[in-house]
């Protein structure tokens, strides 16, 4: 039975931006439109994320967690709706925020047949970390990762999803980003390197000064890396707050019954429906 | 607290001039590095670019023997150069504009294309890194297919006119600038077809230009294509030049109209990439797959 999502509790209205917000998003709205169909992937989507938090969005596949992440990351811009990164604009000021984010997303997107060195070094080059600088800072963070230092000069095709995908983390760290977009970065992931990944997500954000917004839909991850987290279903936040929060706000036991009750599905049986990550 | 945090969100200007180089050089870097690693590939495309001009510069050798009448010496050694000039200059100008008009079907085959456009570089210095690096690509390439050449068919360049001839290269890589980056925007419109259209657009160049005739043997509504095509002029000037020693002012009713290709190209491709840029991002299509 699915619950209307009218009813479910609706997080506040977003408040204008502060000194202390690194993201805030107010009523962003995005739709597809093809010759077949037109479909709302993002609905009125308002969160406010502050500076120095992990603020996890939760959402089966399909509910416009990565939608949401690329109009944030500037790579699409949404029908209706402002969102501003630090106080700019993402429209108006696209370059300042691109100098202030980095993302991470699912898949881990390199050129692969150069060197996760050649790769790291390119990217700093981007983003104006001296090459000097981006390998030094490329090699703590690879070897915090766990890859050999003998693996930095192999051609990335080589690397397993897991090294590539530690690679691509390390990339969006050596430009020190105040926001760091990461979009389900562990999913596909062994049970290991998950948890490695998640690791260095925490301890980062205790050395750095940086703000993550993750997209996970596994409850676990959410639970484990998000001091606040969002649950985002058919294109809509329906619900929002810390884990605590939530729990109380539905009455539930664990985060998966929130989930249920917010959106009316288990996260699986919701993931299986839709099929297709957006 | 607060305060001690946002000096920290400072980054400094937004690099200038000398930055700006900095962040096109990175392309540059970028295609040598994978130059090297797909070298295999570099020296199929050398030597398939060598025995195709190699191939076609063949034909005037054996103008006497396929005309079947005879054809005299210094007439053939015209003819060689004739095809020999057409050939490289197409490959010049044909790698400018092939991987320019890749620049975002290749980024999406790497599955980077999100990470460049993401990227707090801006277009401009963008399309620059990329241009200077096809220059480079297609300085190499034409240069090692013309001394691979001259080592089996005798080059007779003692009339050749060099400042007439850098002229013209620099009036033809601007104008395959410019149409490269109009070309460059159709993946980003067409994810499926972009790219194909592109070529399409290349082999009808290829066809009015003059590359390997005279334009005046097209039928009169492919004379008109051939009157806008840039490679017509460039083509046609650069025998004048190297054949007969033309200068600068004689080869002007050459450079001209292709200077004015390449002067109106240029801003309109990149303001069409732009466009075509803002509406990828409204649309959805700036990702990694098609």
């Amino acid at each position: 039975m699915k619950v209307a999502i009218d009813t479910a509790p609706r997080p506040r209205e977003t408040p204008p931006p502060t000194t202390r917000d690194a993201l805030v998003a107010a009523h962003v709205t995005k739709t597809f439109r093809s010759q077949k169909e037109m479909r709302r992937a993002v609905d009125s989507v308002s969160l406010r994320v502050a500076r120095g938090e992990i603020y996890g969005l939760l959402g089966a596949n399909g509910s416009g967690k990565s939608t949401l992440i690329r109009v944030f990351s500037t790579l699409l811009l949404p029908d209706a709706g402002s969102v501003t990164v630090f106080g700019h604009d993402v429209r108006a000021e696209e370059l300042a925020v691109k100098r202030l984010i980095n993302r991470v997303s699912v898949e881990a997107s390199f050129f692969k047949k150069l060197s996760a060195m050649e790769n790291l070094v390119y990217s700093g080059r981007l983003y104006g970390v001296a090459p000097d600088e981006a390998r030094a800072k490329a090699q703590t963070i690879l070897r915090r990762l766990g890859i050999a230092a003998d693996r930095f000069n192999e051609p990335l095709e080589k690397l397993s999803r897991g090294m590539q995908q530690k690679v691509a983390i390390a990339r969006a760290f050596i430009t020190t980003p105040m926001l760091l977009l990461l979009d389900e970065p562990t999913t596909g992931l062994d049970i290991r390197s998950k948890r490695e990944v998640q690791t260095f997500v925490r301890d980062l954000r205790l050395e750095h000064d940086a703000t993550i917004l993750l997209t996970t839909h596994d409850l676990d991850e959410a639970e484990r890396l998000a001091d606040r987290i969002g649950i985002l279903h058919d294109g809509r936040l329906v619900a929002e707050g810390t884990t605590d929060e939530l729990r109380a706000q539905f009455g539930a036991s664990a985060l998966e019954e929130v989930f249920m009750t917010a959106t009316g599905r288990r996260l699986e049986d919701a993931d299986e429906a839709e099929g297709t990550v957006t | 607290m607060i305060s001690r945090s946002f000096r920290s969100l400072h980054r400094g200007p937004f690099p200038g001039l000398k930055g700006q180089i900095g962040l096109a050089y990175a392309f540059v870097e970028r295609e040598i590095a994978l130059s090297k690693r797909y070298w295999a590939w570099e020296i199929v495309w050398i030597v398939y670019g060598i025995v195709t001009s190699l191939s076609v510069t063949y034909i005037a050798l054996a103008a006497p023997a396929i005309s079947g009448g005879s054809v005299d010496e210094s007439a053939v050694s015209r003819f060689v150069l004739y095809l020999l000039i057409g050939t490289i200059a197409w490959r010049f100008l044909g790698i400018i504009f092939d991987n320019i008009s890749e620049v975002i079907a290749w980024e999406r085959w790497e599955g980077t294309i999100e990470y460049t456009f993401m990227s707090p570089v801006p277009r401009l210095t963008h399309l620059l890194g990329m241009c200077i690096a096809t220059l480079v690509r297609a300085a190499v390439f034409s240069v090692v297919t013309l001394l691979a050449i001259a080592l089996f068919v005798p080059v007779d360049l003692s009339h050749a006119n060099a400042v007439s001839a850098l002229a013209l290269f620099v009036v033809g890589v601007l104008a395959f600038v410019g149409l490269g980056l109009a070309t460059a925007a159709f993946p980003l419109m067409w994810p499926e077809k972009g790219l194909q259209m592109s070529y399409i657009v290349q082999a009808v160049v290829l066809l009015v230009s003059g590359v390997y005739y005279p334009v005046d043997v097209l039928p009169a509504w492919l004379r008109m294509l051939s009157a806008i095509s840039p490679a017509t002029y460039v083509i046609r000037g650069m025998r004048s030049a190297l054949m007969d020693g033309a200068d600068v002012a004689t080869l002007w009713p050459e450079i001209w109209p292709a200077l004015v290709v390449g002067v109106l190209s240029i801003p309109l491709g990149l303001r069409l990439f732009l466009a075509v840029e803002a509406y990828a991002k409204r649309t959805g299509r700036l990702k990694r797959s098609g």
